[in-house]
């Protein structure tokens, strides 16, 4: 059994060469087989056929032959000029070959039996004539309203398609959508290979293009709608989940621009290519937090791109001038790029691929949008979420900073949930709300979450002063953070029982030293007692010694044979010794 | 206008039934209407296949009135000599 597996190669597919086609194929169209492309007028089947053969040529030298069934080789040629693609130097280098086949009933007249051996010959002399390997047939249905005879004309179809396959061309058909099946002449019948459907939808006046692949036999392939879009660079597939999560993670922490804020990171900062987002009601201060990170990034000197869907460049500069964030000198010097557009300029994808195209241009190390919450007037949740994730992923993989901004209704605000439901894919997310107390608001921030950090798990108010944001010192009071007027009532009073304690202490000191005095006062009185005491002492110690001294002396002279004066002899008596 | 030489182009791949058939119903006709005002030239796309393109060719057999213009196709076997005629803009002679 294994060895029959192995021994059975894998379908072969031609890539398209098409941005995210090939992703969402899975390699490419298959090779050597019919593929059909079939959508409504205006969704680009010709574009994506005319697109398959420039760079099958371009990409993976395979000469392509293309059978115009609707328009001329010059019309199709400027027609894809603006795209870049230069369909006459690729016929004069012989790699391609243009063959416009016209079909006007009323220049041909059927009589009996025919079959359409002239277009196999045409065809099977364009391809051998420069060895093509791919084929595109746009939109063979208009033979159908050039012959009369169904009968023959679906069999020489079919007949048709057996050739290209016999022939190993990878071909491409187009076909218009028709009512209740795929193709307006049942094409899809012949063609049991590959087929794709373009989408061409219209909502809120907006239009966006969508991609599946009805079937695709002998493959797997992405069963999705996958938005596309035709940019100056031609077709381009957004497969969402051909992205996996797989991409590298910075351990390097970058500022918030707020000094404040930054503090609230146990680390000092986000991680550099994570992605944060501002949560908060109007006038919450969403959109100058955002500036102030743009700022720091630029202040870094590092490249950010800030997408505003609210303010035109010179409003938000001068908005911002006017908390003290000059955006202007780093606008000069090409470090800040600020697009501004309105949200319903364009589709979602169209967005999604400016975007792209403007990382791919600047390759900023930060991008921000301000708000995505404005894109739901574009699509609806969600397309929104989608194109949001499939950003995000984007912004991950490049490693880029990235911060969002989003406008929550006043309404749910206590629901925290923003509507994009994009929370579950930032890494960062900071709260900002007002906190509204007695005759005034306040701001308050709070960080809900952040991945891979612990972080202050309290409201800081702020304020946003003519020098930027600053946050203020937690007050905590009875009930609670204080914030606003209270905040400063609060103040006032640690103020004044501070001054109470301070003269309370100056008034123990005042005490102390008078205590002191008198002690000291009493101290000096004692000495003096005291020293009156021992002066009186020494005298009568002195005349001790005195009248010792004079009774020893007489007592010595008895001694030598005088008599002595009488013991009783009048105290005088030592005076004259 | 009956002065003017009327060029007719056959065109077929190789000798199928429908092709031969084409062949000699045209000049059946011709002879019948046409007769020595006309030049029939009947080109074999298995051996030019270029020339399919010059004259928009897709179905075989298509005979192609050059001349007088504007130009005309008629496809098939040519079994409906009504249609032909018709296609071809050719009046019976001497219409009675």
């Amino acid at each position: 059994m294994s060895t029959l597996s192995h021994s059975l190669a894998a379908l072969a597919k031609a890539p398209t060469g098409i941005e995210g086609l090939d992703e969402v194929t899975e390699g490419g169209l298959p090779r050597g087989r019919p593929t059909l492309i079939c959508g409504t007028a205006g969704c680009g089947k010709t574009l994506m056929g005319i697109e398959f053969l420039v760079r099958g040529i371009q990409e993976f030298d395979e000469p392509g032959v293309l059978m115009a069934f609707e328009e001329t080789a010059e019309e199709l040629a400027s027609n894809v000029t603006s795209l870049g693609f230069d369909l006459k130097q690729l016929q004069a280098d012989k790699k391609l070959r243009v063959d416009h086949v016209h079909v006007d009933r009323s220049e041909i007249e059927e009589t009996g039996e025919y079959d359409l051996e002239g277009l196999f010959i045409r065809l099977g002399y364009a391809i051998d004539s420069i060895g093509a390997k791919r084929v595109v047939l746009d939109t063979i249905e208009s033979l159908f309203s050039g012959f009369t005879n169904q009968a023959i004309l679906r069999s020489e179809i079919r007949r048709l398609f057996r050739w290209l396959k016999d022939k190993g061309v990878t071909t491409v058909i187009t076909a218009e959508r028709g009512e209740g099946q795929l193709t307006r002449q049942g094409l899809e019948e012949y063609v049991s290979d590959c087929v794709i459907l373009l989408d061409n939808r219209v909502v809120n006046q907006i239009t966006t293009r969508r991609l599946r692949i009805v079937k695709y036999r002998g493959s797997t392939h992405g069963t999705n709608e996958y938005p596309y879009l035709i940019t100056e660079d031609g077709l381009s597939v957004l497969p969402v989940t051909s992205l996996k999560l797989t991409h590298e993670v910075s351990n390097e922490i970058v500022s918030t621009g707020v000094p404040g804020l930054d503090e609230m990171f146990t680390r000092g900062g986000l991680y550099r290519g994570s992605s944060a987002l501002i949560t908060g009601t109007a006038g919450t201060a969403k959109t100058t937090l955002a500036a102030a990170f743009a700022l720091e990034s630029c202040r870094r000197g590092e490249q950010c791109l800030f997408f505003a869907f609210e303010e035109s460049p010179q409003q938000l500069i001068r908005n911002m001038l006017s908390v003290g964030m000059d955006l202007r000198p780093y606008v000069e010097q090409g470090l800040l790029h600020i697009e501004a557009s309105r949200p319903t300029l364009n589709g979602l994808e169209q967005h999604l691929v400016t975007i792209h195209k403007l990382i791919g241009q600047y390759k900023p190390q930060t991008v921000i949008i301000d708000p995505i919450s404005n894109l739901v007037s574009v699509g609806s949740l969600v397309e929104v979420r989608g194109m949001l994730t499939r950003l995000i992923d984007y912004l991950k993989v490049k490693g880029i900073t990235a911060l969002f901004t989003a406008l929550v209704s006043g309404r749910n605000a206590n629901q925290e949930m923003t509507e994009e439901g994009v929370s579950s894919l930032v890494d960062v997310w900071l709260h900002v709300r007002d906190l509204e107390g007695i005759g005034e608001r306040n701001r308050g921030l709070s960080i809900l979450k952040a991945r891979g950090m612990a972080h202050s798990n309290q409201v800081r108010e702020f304020l946003v002063t003519s020098e930027g944001v600053r946050l203020l010192d937690v007050v905590l009071g009875p009930t609670g953070i204080i914030t606003g007027a209270s905040r400063h009532t609060q103040f006032l009073q640690e103020q004044a029982l501070a001054t109470a304690a301070q003269q309370e202490i100056e008034r123990r000191e005042r005490e102390l030293e008078r205590k002191r005095r008198v002690l000291e006062a009493t101290i000096a009185n004692l000495r003096t007692e005291f020293e009156s005491v021992e002066e009186e002492l020494r005298q009568t110690n002195q005349e001790e010694e005195q009248r010792r001294e004079d009774l020893s002396q007489g007592r010595r002279q008895i001694a030598k044979g005088n008599p002595a004066p009488l013991a009783g002899n009048s105290p005088a008596a030592p005076t004259h010794s | 206008m009956d002065e003017e030489i009327w060029e007719l182009r056959l065109y077929v791949a190789g000798q199928t039934v429908k092709s031969v058939t084409a062949l000699a119903n045209l000049k059946r006709y011709c002879e019948e209407h046409l007769k020595g005002r006309y030049q029939l030239e009947v080109i074999d796309l298995l051996q030019h296949p270029q020339l399919a393109e010059g004259d928009q060719i897709l179905a075989i057999p298509t005979l192609v009135r050059k001349v007088p213009s504007p130009i005309r196709k008629i496809i098939g076997d040519l079994s409906n000599q009504e249609r032909v005629l018709v296609g071809l803009d050719i009046r019976p002679i001497d219409p009675k």
